[in-house]
């Protein structure tokens, strides 16, 4: 593998991780939204709040460090994707927005009135946000992305089909994910009957999910020929295997198997992220920008490498104890 | 499809500009909050913890939730700056991104440090050992710091591009760490990172004069008061040397900006200082001139010669108005909170306690505005002063903003968002400290605040 195809894989490792630990946080904020009313959601959104208080600010970081990796190693792409997709990217960046402010604001206040607000802001823009990264990962997908500067249509490249489906499998991904997660969570407080609500919710969006890539492999077929052929062709066993961990998903929710589903639906979903990047090896941008036309100079990808390996040495330990602090059974808080 | 432009229109242009000025101008306040409100925080908790002064501990508790807003507020506002660099800079970012994004990405990797242990720190308050929380919450003032210095060295690049070849438009030969470590970096960082300080210490204290000046004069708000004031009167004077040494620093490597800073267009020997003044066909006019001044001040030599702004073509310059006025009014703000720090040392030296005067409170509670004025106008000194250059001497701005249509229509919808932003994060903040404290807070005072 060349140096770039290294920071690549890095990269694609962050857009991993985003997917299913931003994404699940995206989908708590689905579920708010759906919670019903101040009384009849507290249990769902107290839930919902303990479970991604701790660590959305980190999980939102995996974006960030997606950005800063692209532009720094493949800065072509970068500046071709954000200047082409402005449009759903500045729409992403208010969901952003929304969504972060209005979270810490809804959990500093007690007035129910406001709190109401910021609630709907947060829970508004978990929808709104995934489903434009979703029109921008399709744009990319189906090669609507020329090279340079804003050369791609301003409104076409990503409100397209295969744009459309992939906000709609974003949304539904991140939605399907938390339900996952918080189905676990409920279980483990000893909230029996949260823990069923999610389990039919999980049980629900999975096979909407799971009808909704059916569908897609015809709107690829169409849309995006090129795609549709590396994700028949070379990625086909990652797309295979995600259909067999989308499968087992349902059969473990089915029976109860709360902390087993979280591995093979995370597995379904790094498969497809992994199918999708496999498929359109060595393209960046579609039809002809290569991994090694994009990349950034060997002196550049280099000291990037250095600086990701002594990052990891810190980031790991301390994303762990981060994780393993707030996932062991809670004491009884004082506040 | 809508026909492709070549180039962006000026009104594109602008509004780029406009929009990145604005989101860089809000982040910048809740960014200095998050370098330098930790290190408060940490303080405060590190006291509680020595001496069991529930005040103390009270406080930290009380800003910490503050802090987790704040925070929130300062993670969002930067996200939205790293797509503006793509959206509106593709022609920047899409050349030179390799040559400085090295810098960004281990600012990636400071930032997730920080977002990591801010959330252990303020969530695991109470599942830690207070030793270990306390340790727990060093990594985010390590990291806050990290990540300014990194991210100033970026800018620091613009002013003095470096570690990169052109040959026929192509950047080759790119040394990323010799484009970080360029010789604005130094100067720069520093500047800033004291700015961070005293803007979060000021604004801060700001809040405790202001209940002071109401008549809450308890140990709590004495405390509140005393320790970021303290923290940010004592860098003061030490901001303005290093203010005078980045200047003296732009006065030998970017001559035109200092020349628009002064107000000076002729090229001439014993240069006037100008107090004030706007531009008006090609000469400063109504200033205040203090003879030999700006000679003296540049050079320490009352005839030493100071480059005006005909050493470039009219294309070349940057708007005078703008920058001469801006950078004077972060002198003036720096020289009156030198002065209101200078008070608060005397008074303490004679009698340890504040000035008796109502009006030390006054000002204390004025100094928040004055620090955030100072960071805004400095700001608006370094980047308008760079103008017409994105990066100094080989890009211009106008060649590097998107020619994508109707990128105005971002500012406005960034305008509408931004405004609310400002309305909610005042009232969640001025909510947060409306919260009652206890005259004398005890030990259940102190357990029931909660932090996250």
């Amino acid at each position: 593998m060349t140096l770039a195809e290294w920071v690549l894989v890095l990269t694609w490792i962050g857009v991993t991780a985003y997917a299913l630990l931003g994404g699940a946080d995206f989908g708590a904020g689905v579920w708010d939204l759906v919670a019903g009313g101040e009384r009849r959601g507290r249990a769902e959104r107290a839930l919902i709040e303990h479970a991604i208080g701790p660590v959305w600010e980190a999980n939102h970081v995996w974006l960030i460090f997606v950005l800063v990796i692209l532009w720094t190693a493949f800065p072509p792409v970068f500046a071709a994707v954000a200047s082409t997709l402005y449009v759903p990217l500045t729409l992403v960046a208010f969901g952003v927005i929304a969504r972060g402010a209005a979270f810490a604001f809804r959990k500093a206040i007690p007035e129910v009135g406001p709190k109401r607000l910021f609630g709907a802001a947060f829970a508004g823009s978990s929808l709104v946000t995934p489903f434009f990264l979703g029109t921008v990962a399709g744009a990319v997908a189906s090669g609507r992305v020329p090279p340079g500067s804003a050369r791609g249509d301003p409104l076409t490249s990503w409100w397209n089909p295969t744009s459309a489906l992939g906000g709609a499998m974003a949304v539904g991904v991140c939605a399907y994910l938390a339900a996952v997660y918080l189905t676990a969570d409920a279980d483990r407080a000893g909230q029996a009957g949260l823990a069923e609500r999610f389990r039919r919710r999980a049980l629900g969006t999975g096979v909407a999910v799971g009808a909704l890539a059916l569908g897609g492999i015809g709107v690829l077929a169409a849309d995006a020929p090129r795609l549709y052929q590396g994700l028949t062709g070379r990625a086909l066993p990652l797309i295979a295997a995600s259909a067999a961990f989308g499968l087992a998903s349902l059969a473990l929710l089915w029976r109860r198997r709360f902390l087993a589903v979280r591995v093979t639906a995370a597995c379904a979903v790094v498969a497809v992220v992994w199918g999708w990047a496999v498929g359109q090896y060595p393209y960046m941008l579609e039809p002809d920008l290569t991994i090694a036309a994009a990349a950034a100079g060997r002196a550049t990808l280099q000291a990037m490498l250095a600086a990701l390996g002594v990052g990891a040495v810190l980031l790991v330990p301390a994303l762990a104890w981060l994780f393993v602090l707030f996932q062991r059974t809670d004491p009884p808080r004082s506040a | 499809m809508l026909p492709l432009l070549a180039a962006a229109t000026p009104t594109d242009l602008y509004a780029a500009r406009t929009q990145m000025a604005l989101s860089l101008g809000w982040h910048i306040v809740v960014a200095c909050l998050g370098v330098g409100f930790p290190a408060l925080v940490l303080l405060a908790e590190w006291r509680g913890l020595r001496s069991g002064d529930p005040a103390w501990r009270l406080l930290a508790r009380r800003w910490a939730r503050a802090l987790g807003v704040l925070f929130a507020v300062g993670a969002v506002s930067g996200t939205i700056l790293s797509f503006e660099m793509g959206i509106l800079w593709p022609g920047l970012m899409g050349t030179y991104g390799e040559v400085i994004g090295l810098p960004f990405a281990i600012e990636g990797i400071a930032f997730f440090i920080e977002a990591i242990f801010l959330g252990i720190y303020l969530y695991a308050w109470d599942r830690l050992p207070p030793r270990t929380h306390l340790l727990a919450g060093l990594p985010i003032l390590v990291a806050g710091v990290a990540s300014a210095f990194f991210v100033v060295t970026a800018n620091a690049w613009m002013n003095q591009p470096r570690g990169f070849d052109l040959v026929n438009g192509k950047v080759t030969e790119v040394d990323p760490w010799a484009a970080m470590f360029n010789p604005a970096t130094p100067p720069q960082t520093v500047h800033m990172l004291l700015a961070a300080f005293i803007v979060a210490g000021f604004l801060v204290a700001s809040v405790y004069a202001v209940a002071m000046l109401r008549g809450r004069r308890d140990r709590y708000h004495r405390l509140g008061f005393l320790l970021p004031f303290t923290l940010a009167a004592a860098l003061v004077p030490v901001q303005i040397g290093v203010g005078d040494w980045a200047a003296h620093f732009v006065a030998t490597n970017q001559p035109v900006k200092l020349a628009a800073m002064e107000g000076v267009f002729q090229t001439a020997r014993g240069v006037p200082l100008h107090l004030g003044g706007i531009e008006r066909d090609g000469e400063l006019r109504y200033a205040v001139e203090i003879p030999f001044g700006l000679s003296l001040l540049a050079h320490w030599d009352p005839q030493a010669e100071i480059k005006g702004l005909d050493q470039v073509p009219p294309a070349d310059r940057p708007p005078v108005t703008v920058v001469h006025l801006a950078f004077q009014l972060m002198v003036l703000c720096g020289l009156a909170l030198l002065g209101l720090g200078a008070w608060f040392a005397l008074a303490w030296w004679r009698r340890r306690d504040l000035p008796r005067s109502r009006w030390f409170l006054r000002g204390a509670a004025a100094a928040g505005v004055l620090a955030t004025l100072a960071l805004e106008a400095g700001w608006v000194t370094t980047e308008v002063g760079r103008q017409p250059w994105i990066v100094y001497g080989i890009l211009r701005t106008a060649d590097a903003v998107s020619p994508a249509p109707g990128l105005r229509f971002g500012l406005y919808a960034l305008v509408v968002v931004y405004t609310l932003l400002t309305v909610a994060t005042v009232y969640v903040l001025r909510r947060l400290a409306r919260v009652p404290v206890p005259v004398a807070p005890q030990e259940r005072d102190v357990r029931e605040v909660p932090v996250a």
